[in-house]
């Protein structure tokens, strides 16, 4: 019994870190069209700044859960005025110019801080028991952290006044125009609020990854691959994707090992292309956010 | 089309396989042994470039993981040079792998008709995940045959040898001739491939898939074709390149080098077969030298020229450059005719 409640939990942790860090860049896609390559260097950025100020003497708290985001958030920005902007329409030079920027991103980190890992910084949560067996209470949190995440975004796109317009450029940016909106203004803050989740997600993940300027490439391939499976719907593209890759994931992780487990999410998530060229939000679930 | 209008289109692509023979034979006299084992290295590199300004600037085809073919080619030859004692079968192994594990891949894809931006992501993704997974095969459980994969450290090539002696291996400077006179066959081969029939139905699926399939071609297959061609030509550039190296190491798969294999393209430029190819020995020697300086980091440098050509040079440089003459030359007939044809990539 409870092996299957350990067991169980880490399946579902799984699928909520694989969700936590997908959400920023189904954020930017599923309001934009835009794939962020440079989604895995904005997870890193969160992750630096986490180090940088804890290692300065703020609260560690106050380091993932605002700094991360504020600062991810206001460089997401930036980027948008300065880059992405300019090629709006243009699907594969946005794809190849946040390229670009995640090579620039990399290798700016890479002169600032080192090519090393830096100091790393440990889980502020000790070890929960259930049973004979322990679990993570840091895992336990981020899990928590997801869900509160998914409920956040849903609100924000579901009850204010932001998120209806936001919406509706995203349906119809002509028409939001003609009715008095600025699309340019609601995309830079889109891509804001798109970095800014994923910036969360880096700082958050950062006590447990420990922090390089590469670590990014070990995010994205799974970031990607969630987000593509999951379809054009954010939230609910984000959740499906992630409860059938993580969970594949996980149970295959668990037979077999983690190698075998990283490749049968990929084999199954090119079988669901083939099947599913449009991803599960292509399908089902169609009216869900 | 027949043969003497195929031969007549292709005439500059004899010109710069000529300038290449002259070359191949004129370097060993005239440079170090040295810098002959680095052109080496840029040669098998050239090849993986060519490869994609085939799949992409002909075929279309936004493939972002051209690179996983070219280290699943190297890593085919290296464990199949040591099981058979010999590289000459192993380099026709590295050559089916590659294409046969592309032509699996893109069954999937292009027949699910996934679209050109997902495809850019599913290939990279997969390049991503091959360097996940064998850098984990470290340790003697992970063997093929005889050859360990050795994860993290990767494994050592065995050199070329003479076909008809597998005790007789060639020296880097033989090596040199090897690679050049691949080069030049392949450059030739996708010369030859962009003129005929075939190539000319996968340029206008890249410029217009729905009418191509309204006139009765099934452009499936005809990615399909270009993909696993291309991914055949990679795997060979792949052989030369661990032979150059000496080694090949799970790195091959990284970001770094699937960007570098699309800035090739890029600031080559897209549409033409030898933009790439010199952009590629360009780069090579500008990374090369950034090296030997700590200022500068090379991802920070790659990623200003990707930003700086996508946004200001989007065509690339050969085109570009052949652009500028043909204006010169006729102003006012050429551009209206350039703009009628230009077309919204």
């Amino acid at each position: 019994m409870d092996l299957v409640v350990a067991v169980l939990f880490q399946l579902v942790y799984g699928i909520a870190s694989l969700a936590l860090i997908s959400l920023g860049l189904a954020i930017i896609f599923g309001m934009m069209r835009v794939i962020n390559l440079a989604h895995g260097e904005f997870l890193m950025l969160g992750g630096y700044t986490v180090v940088v100020a804890t290692n300065a003497g703020v609260n560690i708290w106050i380091a993932m859960l605002i700094l991360a985001p504020a600062v991810v958030g206001l460089i997401g920005v930036i980027v948008e005025r300065l880059l992405i902007r300019w090629l709006y329409g243009r699907m594969v030079d946005t794809l190849l110019a946040t390229w670009g920027l995640s090579l620039l991103l990399i290798g700016l980190v890479t002169s600032i801080f080192g090519a090393s890992t830096s100091t790393t910084i440990s889980p502020p949560l000790g070890i929960i028991r259930i049973g004979d067996y322990s679990a993570s209470g840091y895992e336990l949190f981020l899990t928590g952290v997801t869900v509160v995440l998914f409920i956040g975004v849903w609100a924000t796109l579901k009850l204010t006044k932001l998120g209806l317009v936001a919406r509706g450029t995203m349906q119809n940016p002509e028409m939001s125009a003609a009715l008095g909106v600025s699309n340019a203004r609601i995309y830079m803050i889109t891509f804001g609020l798109g970095a800014a989740v994923t910036g969360l997600a880096g700082g958050l993940l950062a006590p447990l990854t420990g922090v390089l300027p590469t670590i990014g490439a070990t995010y994205i391939a799974k970031a990607f691959i969630t987000v593509i499976s999951g379809g054009a719907s954010i939230l609910a593209g984000t959740a499906a994707g992630s409860i059938l890759l993580g969970g594949i994931n996980g149970i295959f992780a668990f037979i077999t090992g983690p190698t075998i487990g990283e490749v049968a999410l990929l084999v199954s998530a090119i079988i669901l292309l083939r099947l599913l060229p449009r991803g599960i939000t292509g399908r089902f679930f169609r009216k869900f956010l | 089309m027949n043969g003497n209008d195929t031969l007549r289109a292709m005439k500059p692509v004899f010109v710069f396989a000529l300038i290449g023979i002259v070359f191949m034979f004129a370097a060993p006299y005239a440079l170090q042994l040295f810098t002959i084992i680095n052109l080496t290295t840029a040669i098998a590199l050239s090849v993986l470039a060519l490869s994609l300004a085939l799949v992409w600037g002909y075929g279309g085809i936004l493939c972002f993981g051209q690179v996983a073919f070219f280290g699943l080619g190297a890593y085919a030859y290296t464990i199949a040079a040591i099981n058979f004692g010999g590289s000459t079968w192993a380099i026709l192994v590295a050559v089916l792998v590659a294409a046969a594990f592309a032509a699996l891949l893109g069954y999937f894809v292009f027949f699910g008709r996934v679209s050109d931006v997902y495809l850019g992501v599913i290939t990279l993704t997969v390049t991503l995940i091959f360097f996940s997974l064998i850098r984990r095969t470290s340790g003697p459980d992970y063997k093929i045959g005889n050859a360990l994969i050795g994860g993290f450290n990767g494994v050592t090539s065995p050199p070329l040898n003479l076909p008809w002696n597998t005790s007789s291996f060639l020296f880097p400077e033989h090596v040199f001739y090897v690679a050049m006179a691949a080069l030049i066959l392949s450059y030739v081969f996708c010369g030859w491939l962009v003129n005929t029939r075939f190539g000319r139905v996968c340029a206008a699926i890249r410029e217009n898939e729905l009418r191509s399939e309204l006139l009765g071609y099934d452009s499936r297959l005809y990615k399909l074709g270009i993909f696993t061609i291309a991914a055949g030509i990679a795997a060979i550039g792949g052989v030369l390149f661990c032979n150059g190296v000496g080694r090949i190491t799970p790195d091959v798969f990284n970001l770094y080098n699937a960007a570098l294999t699309i800035i090739w393209v890029i600031v080559g430029g897209r549409g033409t077969l030898i933009g790439p190819i010199a952009a590629t020995f360009g780069l090579f020697y500008l990374t090369s030298a950034l090296g030997g300086q700590s200022v500068l980091n090379n991802n920070l440098v790659l990623g200003i020229i990707l930003i700086f050509f996508v946004l200001l040079v989007p065509k690339g440089v050969a085109p570009t450059v052949t652009d500028w003459f043909t204006k010169r030359r006729k102003p006012a007939h050429n551009s209206r005719r350039r703009r009628r044809q230009g077309r919204s990539t």
